[in-house]
This record gives C-alpha cells, structure tokens and sequence, in this order.
C-alpha cells in the first residue's frame, strides 16, 4: 500500500469515527495542488519529438510508438504547439556517425579501415581477420538487446552540432528524444495465493496457499532526454523502468503490454514539461 | 483586583476567538464555493485577531496549499499542530500535504 493510499484510508477512519462521534466542526473539501514542472519551458513555443534509440523486443516499433504516443499527449496536455515531422530512425543515425568518425580515424592513420580489412579477408578466400561491422539481415534477434548495447548509441545526445543542425530546421524547438528498451522478461517463483476452503460442515474459510508459477511479461525502461534546439545542449534527461507480468498461459501482444507500462510513465514525462494538478482532499475544521 | 484584570482578559480572547470563528466560518464556506482568494483572506485575517486558533491556521494552510504556497503552507500547518498537537485532522491534512511537498523537493533536488 502507497503512502497516499494509506493516508487516504487513514483520512476515512478519522473522518468516520468523528462522525459517529458527532463531530460536525470539519469539512472535507476537495483541492487540487499545483505541483511546478520540472524544467522552464518557457523559452519555448514548439517541441519536436524527434525519436528514439530503440531495443529489446522487435515485435513493437517502440521508438514509432513513442514518438507517436508522446506526440498525441503533449497535444492535449501541453501549452507547446508539437511539430509534425517524420520519425527520426535515431539508432541508424547514431551508428551511421559512428561509422563515420571510425572511418575519419582510420583515413587519419590513427586506425585501420574496418571495410578494407573485411575485403582483404574475404578476397584471398581466407578466413575474417576482423567481424563484419554490420550484422547478416538473415539474424532475427534486434541489435540493440540490453543497456551496455544502447549504451553504445549514447554518444549521438551530447552531438550539439547535429541537435543544433536539427533545431535550426524546425526553428529552434525543444527536442525530445532519449531510449527505449522493451524487453521481454520471465519470472518463476512461488506465489501466494488465496484459496478458499470448505469444511464438512459447509463452512467457507480463505487459506494463503503458496504456488509455483511461471510469468512472463515485459520491461520497460525509457529514458527520455530534453535538448535545446538553439544550442543543442542537454537540459534534462530521466529514466524511468516499469515492468508487467502475466501468467505464462495468458497470451498478453506485446503491444498492449508497451502502452499499459507507458501508461503508467506518462504523467511523470509530462510533468516535466508542464504544470500538474494533484487532486486530493484536506478537512477544514471551525 | 487581580482577578478583575483575568476576568478583563479572558472575556477579550473569548471576543478574538469569536470574531475570528466568524471570519473561519464564512472562509469555510466561500472556499466550498470554490473562492480560494477570498477565504484565504478570511483565515488570514482570523490568525492576525487570534494566533491561538488551530483551526485558521489548519485552513489558511490548505488554502496555501491550494495555491501552490508550500512554505507558506508547512508554517501554518506546524503552528496549528503546535497549538493543537493531538488533533488527529490536522495531523491528516499535513501527512497529505508532506507527501506532495517531499515528492515536489526531490524533483528540485534532481
């Protein structure tokens, strides 16, 4: 039970027993508290979500979804008026720009060509000296699987010059952009569960049974990073992390788990960006 | 003599208490009409006639809370717990109020 649950629950035994006892000099009344955003956007008037590094899973196109569901909240929920732009495929972008710096580094002398020992390799029909930088098309499993793989794509968010470059096309917005691992996960144990019992007498009692089960399930573990367009610089970033499981016989598509952890993560992304109302209730007292 | 001076006296709280158990009783009811301004004006104005009421100090911080006042609003509800420390309502409302304040700090301090 949440801190908040407990003190609602709390709230209404008070509130309960005052009544009973005849208390009449309180009134519960609902308020709405003002909690502030995160970051000033105030220098703001547009933001572009631009997209996003994404693995895990390939049954869910989660850096289209996010753009596309994140796009669809701040419509509504924010006073920023949100640009329509393609989807950026950022993990092509990001390895693209490694490529090219390995390449700026090796016609530097500094490295090797990783192409030119690949042709080398296979020209004289000896074995690979070195793996081929990019993977078969053949291979199924996405390659970004885990954090130490994003991590490698990391670099692309502290480029100022390329989200400078970006912001400039959409006229200097706010840019969102960051992570996005959805990984399926598994989980066996013993849990316990409520069984109800009846005696020979008919009587019904409910006994906590425990019960090997296998679930199964997703993770979801976004990071989402605010840039600049101006500068390109990094205002702020967070990472968040939700996970669902299932018993393993429920059949749950693994988009319907993506949308109901991203449920649970997307008044926190908003309230980044804009002011939210926490709706609660205080008793006044006479 | 004395005892006329006590006696002087407590009849002068009883009269702030009262002016200012009017002023809380029409702030109670203009903000259950959604007048946030105009009541927290009112239990203001019944904390400046009588410092000693838990109960003002316990509304005027909801009405700071209300408005996104926190630090306004921690003061009042410490000092109406500190008039009233058993009263289990307001040790409720400033629970509350703690959560939202210590959530609202920890994403400053971040």
């Amino acid at each position: 039970m949440s801190a908040r649950n407990a003190a609602a629950l709390a709230s209404l035994v008070v509130l309960g027993s005052l009544a009973i006892a005849g208390c009449t000099g309180f009134y519960e009344i609902p308020i709405e508290t003002p909690i502030q955003p995160k970051m000033d956007v105030s220098g703001f008037q547009r933001v572009l979500v631009a997209g996003f590094i994404t693995g895990g899973t390939e049954d869910v196109d989660a850096n289209l979804e996010t753009v596309r569901l994140l796009r669809s909240q701040l419509r509504t929920k924010s006073s920023l008026r949100v640009i329509e732009a393609d989807v950026l495929p950022l993990a092509e972008i990001a390895a693209d720009q490694q490529k090219e710096q390995k390449e700026n580094a090796a016609a530097s002398g500094e490295l090797q060509p990783v192409a030119q020992l690949a042709s080398n390799g296979t020209s004289n029909g000896s074995v690979q000296p070195v793996p081929e930088p990019r993977q078969p098309e053949k291979v199924a499993e996405p390659k970004i699987k885990n954090e130490k793989d994003l991590q490698k794509y990391d670099k692309i968010f502290a480029d100022t010059a390329y989200w400078r470059k970006l912001g400039e096309e959409y006229q200097n917005p706010l840019i969102v952009t960051g992570t996005v691992l959805f990984t399926p996960h598994q989980s066996s144990g013993f849990v316990q569960q409520n069984r109800e019992v009846y005696d020979s007498f008919g009587r019904r009692t409910v006994i906590p049974v425990r019960t090997y089960m296998e679930r199964k399930g997703f993770i979801l573990a976004p990071k989402f990073i605010f840039i600049d367009g101006r500068t390109g610089a990094i205002l702020y970033s967070e990472g968040f992390r939700e996970e669902i499981l299932y018993n393993a016989q429920q059949n749950t598509p693994a988009l319907s788990s993506y949308f109901e952890l991203m449920d649970r993560l997307v008044p926190s992304f908003l309230s980044t960006l804009s002011a939210q109302k926490v709706r609660g209730t205080r008793v006044l007292l006479k | 003599m004395f005892s006329a001076l006590l006696l002087i006296a407590s009849t002068a709280a009883a009269d702030d208490r009262s002016k200012a158990k009017e002023q809380v009783e029409f702030g109670v009811k203009v903000a259950q009409n959604g007048l946030w301004n105009e009541a927290l004006y009112r239990w203001k104005r019944a904390v400046e006639i009588d410092p000693s009421y838990a109960a003002a100090w316990n509304n005027l911080a909801i009405a700071y809370e209300h408005e996104g006042r926190f630090e306004e609003a921690k003061q009042a509800y410490e000092k109406a717990l500190q008039l009233d420390p058993k009263n289990m309502l307001i040790r409720q409302n400033y629970d509350l109020f703690k959560e939202i304040n210590e959530r609202t700090k920890r994403r400053s301090a971040r």
